[in-house]
């Protein structure tokens, strides 16, 4: 079967959405703000003549209708990094601050962990782990060549990450990136729909309701992880949150997200979710022409006070 | 792990450097000052560029730059960005180091015409007999977009720049008009 035809009933314009899977993804680049500007990387590629296209959504972000830039100057001094629009969501979720302590459990190779060192202006302690240790040179390569140099690079089972050993008490945010079916990339890789099974589904979240787990204990009072995939399969976006609030001191948190979304669903064949999963966003490829994601944000031990008081504390 | 393990360059381990070279602990490891002073007499660079850097060092002579602080000794992949190697009597800047810390340097960067440019980043050495400064490591520089920006650490002897840019950051780039 097409594991497709299983959200044609989630979205608003069923023909709009298979549509937008069957096309090609455009090209798209993040402009690394450690290095320089969005306007002198536009003036350079204007000088090399390489055509480039706004993101409606986000200034930091270009698309190159030409394909890849591996070859230009900008890319070479680290200005510009290949990313789809929608791995740009974790770390604007996250939007942690210079100086924050941060880890990115599923880091390599790297594009989303880069963007929070952006964001953190290379400053604070950022962890970015992953349990495979060939991906891991990739993460490497990728953090030296964006001039990223507040990362502590660790090869560990997610699962069971300890801080202990770098003697940090306490993390202000943490993104899980999970390992997932991948849908969302059908269109770059179509083949994941062809090996597609609800087994391998079911088998994924175990791993990531343990991953999701270990970034709410690591996290502070008041500090935030996000939690993201990209697939549509509510198995492992809503019903992973969902296990993560009911069983944790965390809560959903609201994020507007600057994209168009649609909101994470509450029922899924016979599951109920938690009412507050609404707050967290579905992107489908029709809707701004991207890739598949899922994103949503959670506080910390905030329970028993009030989205301002919790902000307080967490700022 | 026995006391001498410990201070030992061990290729599994970041050990900060020692603050001057009267706090060395371990033979021939450099300090955090011999380096903040490296930086600034080669290209002066400014001290300032690292008041918020540490210094680590991982396998004899590989030095790290981690723009934070942990408890040393770390046991990890990687902390930072490697910035120099001090194992030969000339130390040698990183091509990833001199793009992070030394963007502003003022003393031996070559700026280099657009060919020039496109051959460096392609990896290629090069006569250029117009450089009358040190011998040694150099930035190689061009500009781009208004500025000046580095590509790179050449080495210059007799008349010719040798491109030390890593096989892994080599280009075949457009020549700018």
């Amino acid at each position: 079967m097409n594991p497709l035809d299983r959200y044609e009933r989630l979205v608003d314009d069923a023909g709009a959405f298979r549509d937008a899977c069957d096309r090609r993804l455009p090209s798209v680049v993040r402009v690394n703000e450690l290095r320089v500007t969005p306007e002198r990387t536009r003036r350079a590629l204007d000088e090399e003549g390489v055509s480039y296209e706004p993101v409606g959504w986000n200034d930091r972000l270009l698309r190159l209708p030409d394909g890849s830039p591996g070859t230009t100057w900008p890319y070479v001094h680290g200005w510009l990094h290949g990313q789809e629009e929608v791995s740009a969501l974790p770390a604007l979720a996250l939007d942690p601050d210079p100086g924050d302590r941060v880890w990115d459990a599923c880091a390599a190779p790297g594009s989303k962990t880069c963007h929070l060192a952006d964001l953190m202006d290379d400053s604070g302690v950022l962890i970015g782990n992953d349990n495979n240790l060939g991906r891991l040179s990739a993460l490497r390569h990728n953090a030296e060549r964006l001039g990223v140099s507040n990362l502590v690079v660790t090869n560990e089972d997610a699962r069971n990450f300890s801080l202990d050993s770098l003697g940090v008490d306490a993390l202000d945010g943490a993104v899980a990136d999970v390992p997932c079916s991948c849908e969302g990339t059908c269109r770059k890789n179509p083949d994941v729909l062809e090996n597609w099974s609800l087994g391998h589904v079911e088998s994924l979240v175990g791993i990531q309701k343990g991953i999701l787990r270990r970034a709410i204990e690591l996290t502070r009072p008041g500090g935030e992880v996000v939690y993201s995939t990209c697939t549509f399969a509510p198995e492992e976006n809503e019903a992973v949150v969902d296990h993560a609030i009911e069983t944790t001191d965390a809560e959903m948190a609201e994020w507007d997200a600057p994209l168009e979304t649609a909101p994470g669903v509450t029922e899924w064949e016979d599951e109920q979710f938690d009412e507050s999963l609404k707050k967290a966003h579905r992107v489908y490829p029709h809707q701004n022409d991207t890739g598949g994601f899922f994103v949503a944000k959670l506080r910390v031990g905030g329970a028993d006070a009030g989205d301002d008081a919790t902000e307080e504390v967490g700022a | 792990m026995t006391e001498s393990d410990l201070g030992q360059n061990d290729g599994q381990r970041f050990d900060r450097l020692p603050a001057t070279p009267a706090d060395r602990e371990v033979e021939g490891r450099a300090s955090r000052e011999e380096v903040v002073d490296w930086w600034q007499e080669r290209f002066g660079v400014g001290p300032e560029t690292f008041e918020s850097v540490t210094f680590w060092e991982k396998g004899s002579g590989k030095i790290w730059a981690f723009s934070a602080d942990l408890p040393s000794p770390v046991r990890a992949e990687g902390l930072g960005i490697t910035v120099l190697r001090t194992r030969q009597e000339h130390w040698k800047p990183t091509t990833t180091g001199v793009k992070r810390f030394a963007r502003e340097a003022t003393k031996n960067v070559i700026e280099l015409e657009p060919g020039e440019a496109a051959a460096f980043a392609a990896g290629h050495d090069q006569q250029l007999d117009r450089w009358d400064g040190d011998w040694g490591y150099l930035i190689a520089a061009h500009e781009l977009a208004g500025e000046r920006e580095p590509i790179g650490v050449g080495l210059y002897l007799h008349g010719e720049l040798r491109s030390r840019v890593p096989k892994g950051y080599q280009e075949e780039l457009a020549v700018l008009d």
